[in-house]
């Protein structure tokens, strides 16, 4: 039987086990809705911005390890969803976005609501896919999934004429593709694996680094293991917090510009560096060239692109995280050498030196509440528990620096583009894929203002979640740079007029909390907590002053912190 | 250094501009640019010419073996290659000029593909540093035209880069 191209559509999500589509109709993808109507196995989530649906998407795919998918329109759909793209393009969150094209014979006419999608999301997609004939929509579809969920994860657009989902032709998905032209490695080079462990177990100062790449190939086990049996320090990166046990002795903290004085110090003095699924972010390294003096590097990533890009490294594995990381186990544990105790012991202890420094100590007796005071009470009252994600500037870093993520793809936040605007939906995707999970969002109230108007389909869906705004009445990120290298010339980063945050989430019929008082906090958060029907609104009147400490100055090495 | 990178990529619309997207976005270098299909009517080979230090030419590699379309790559500047550019090259002859071109012309085995009263329009293959050397030689003779394909290379021997 021959079924139209919205038909298959609708008939490709259910078969690649889609439960969830978050987008916003409009013309050029209404057959495509009205396909939806009729079934109901794949649940669709209407925002108030196309932005949001990819930022839902992308964090749904982030708290799962599934393919999010966003679906919007032509035109202006499409251009509100680039953010999202380009957001999930840079932390390789696998995500398929589907935009509504003109039809076929109108493209390049300028016709009502066309804009060359694939065009404008080239630069910020793993691939994209105009499709033009309707027997290749099926196909496309999966190849669409494939690449973004294999490899190195990322977003891919697949860009759909209307003309395309009115013309009908046989449904067939296939159960795999293979493309030619692209086929990840999986496996790293064994040779190399081995001369990787030789180095380890030689290494007097160690210093496991670990990022994203950990999260996104499920590999915090592994990696767990590993550090265990060497008792060897680990950091992690903004993206790759989770993927070793946050309150764990071994763990030394973030590391990188709002990283710990002991994560820093020790990447500064490491005699063998083992870098896994991280990618030698400017934000990391400081300075490149005063990065690791004294390191052997090794490098294990997925994408070869990474390897060297940055900094050049002595050991490249190209590999999956996850697979090269058991190679290295069973490799040590086929060794009969062992890591040296003694010099170990002594580099513990220059770390533990280093950690006496407490880095991230702040005023606990101020009279005004403190954000830092507030994420660590949040995890307290969440039990460590909760998925957490987070909007972009100083909430973020404190979020990263005082929320001890002990599991992976709890921790979910813009890291590579920064995006404000991200934390709101973001917790909306992570609700719909954990409905019974705590999920907060960590915000300020300038980025909570860049979606806020997700509040509305938060409400239409009864998402229970909870919105920590660290509300510091100013672009806190912004004012501190100019505090620190603009002699407080704070152009634009004091916020006026705000909302009344407290009547704005009341109008969207949720609970709203005002907390003006640190001894108040700890009780705001529980009664937040026990409301389970309803999203509440915290808004925390913090410290206008506070700023991120410790601080790695752009162009400074990591042995150059600011501290407090 | 200067590479020529060889490259099969799928024969799609839009390759093209991925390819050269890459470029411009992470602001590599593009001395020239070629593309057409190959016997393979699915593939097309693209030569590019490019310049950068060894870091950067490894970027450059990895970075065109992450585009889906990329389908095999060479860097024909690692091995023993032949480079070719053709040119076409429109010059106002009048009078002596006349004879004394053509006889340039011969020297550099080019040829005179098109005469006019006034003008002659001639075809020269070679490396790009042999064209530059045409286009010193000529001189003083009023240039009209030049249109140069950009290089094309290929490895010498048994090495191929195909599928
Ligand atoms: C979309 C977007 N625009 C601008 C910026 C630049 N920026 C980074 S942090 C920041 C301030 C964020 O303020 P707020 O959300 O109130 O958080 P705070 O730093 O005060 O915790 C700005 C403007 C950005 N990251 N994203």
């Amino acid at each position: 039987m021959e079924l139209t191209g919205a038909e298959i559509f609708v008939r490709c999500l259910q078969d690649e086990g889609v439960e969830h589509i978050f987008g916003y109709p409009g013309g050029a993808v209404l057959h495509i809705y009205d396909e939806l109507y009729k079934q109901d196995k794949v649940q669709h989530v209407l925002v108030r911005h196309e932005q949001a649906a990819t930022h839902a998407a992308d964090a749904y795919a982030r708290a799962t390890g599934r393919a999010g998918v966003a679906l919007v329109t032509s035109g202006p759909g499409a251009t509100n969803a680039v953010t999202g793209i380009a957001t999930a393009y840079m932390d390789s969150a696998p995500l398929v976005v589907f935009t509504g094209q003109v039809p076929t014979a109108l493209i390049g006419n300028d016709a009502f609501q066309e804009v060359d999608s694939v065009g404008i999301t080239r630069p910020c997609v793993k691939h994209n896919f105009l499709v033009k004939d309707v027997r290749d929509l099926a196909t496309t579809i999966k190849k669409a999934f494939y690449i973004a969920t294999t490899g190195r994860p990322g977003p891919v657009v697949v860009d759909i004429p209307k003309d395309i989902t009115a013309e009908k032709t046989e449904y067939h998905y296939p159960e795999t593709v293979s493309l030619r032209s692209y086929n990840p490695t999986v496996k790293g080079n064994i040779r190399q694996v081995r001369r990787a462990v030789e180095i380890m177990l030689g290494a007097r100062r160690p210093m496991i680094y670990t990022g994203g790449g950990v999260i996104l190939d499920d590999a915090a086990e592994e990696l767990t293991t590993l550090a265990r049996m060497l008792d060897f320090p680990v950091t992690n990166t903004l993206m790759g917090l989770g993927g070793f046990p946050g309150t764990d002795r071994q763990f030394v903290g973030m590391l990188g510009m709002h990283g710990t004085y002991e994560a820093n110090l020790a990447m500064h003095n490491c005699d063998v560096l083992i870098a896994i699924g991280a990618r030698f972010d400017d934000r990391v390294t400081g300075n490149v060239e005063k990065f690791c003096p004294t390191a052997t590097i090794i490098h294990v990533d997925v994408d070869p692109a990474s390897i060297s890009k940055n900094v050049k490294v002595d050991v490249p594995i190209v590999g999956r995280v996850k697979v090269v990381l058991q190679d290295m186990l069973r490799e040590l544990a086929k060794s009969d050498r062992r890591p040296d105790v003694e010099a170990l012991a002594e580099w513990w202890k220059q770390i533990e030196e280093w950690r006496s420094m407490e880095c991230l100590k702040y005023d606990r007796d101020a009279d005004v509440i403190k954000p830092q005071f507030v994420v660590e009470k949040l995890f307290e009252v969440t039990g460590g528990d909760a998925f957490v994600t987070s909007d972009v500037g100083q909430h973020q870093m404190f979020a990263a620096q005082f929320y001890k993520f002990d599991r992976p793809r709890r921790w979910i936040n813009s890291g590579g583009l920064g995006t404000m605007g991200f934390g709101l939906p973001a917790a909306m995707g992570v609700q719909f894929a954990h409905p019974d999970e705590t999920v907060v969002c960590i915000t300020g109230e300038g980025s909570i203002q860049m979606n806020i108007q997700e509040l509305s389909t938060i409400r239409q869906y009864g998402l229970p979640l909870k919105v920590v705004n660290l509300n510091n009445r100013y672009l806190g990120m912004v004012r501190q740079w100019q505090e620190f290298f603009y002699q407080g010339r704070y152009a634009m980063s004091y916020m006026e007029s705000l909302p009344d945050f407290v009547k704005l989430a009341e109008a969207y019929g949720h609970v709203g909390i005002q907390v003006e008082k640190p001894e108040d906090v700890e009780g705001a958060l529980r009664e937040a907590m026990e409301i389970r029907d309803r999203a509440v609104f915290l808004n925390f009147l913090t410290d206008q002053t506070e700023n991120v400490y410790p601080m790695i100055p752009a162009g400074a090495g990591q042995n150059e912190m600011i501290l407090i | 250094m200067r590479h020529i990178i060889s490259i099969l990529l799928e024969n799609e619309a839009g390759a093209l501009s991925r390819v050269a997207g890459l470029f411009s976005a992470r602001g590599y270098n593009i001395e020239s640019l070629t593309v057409a299909p190959t016997d393979d009517p699915s593939l097309s080979r693209m030569t590019l010419v490019t310049s950068g230090t060894d870091d950067v030419i490894e970027q450059i590699v990895k970075q065109l073996n992450k585009l889906i379309e990329v389908v095999k790559l060479g860097d024909m500047t690692e091995g023993v290659h032949i480079e070719r550019e053709m040119m076409l090259i429109k010059i106002r002859v009048v009078g002596d000029q006349r004879e004394e071109i053509k006889r340039l012309s011969d020297i550099f085995r080019g040829r005179i593909i098109d005469v006019s009263q006034t003008t002659y329009t001639i075809e020269l293959t070679g490396t790009g540093s042999k064209l530059d050397a045409f286009i010193e030689a000529v001189g003083s003779t009023p240039i009209l035209e030049v249109v140069r394909s950009g290089a094309i290379g290929i490895q010498r021997g048994e090495k191929a880069l195909r599928l």
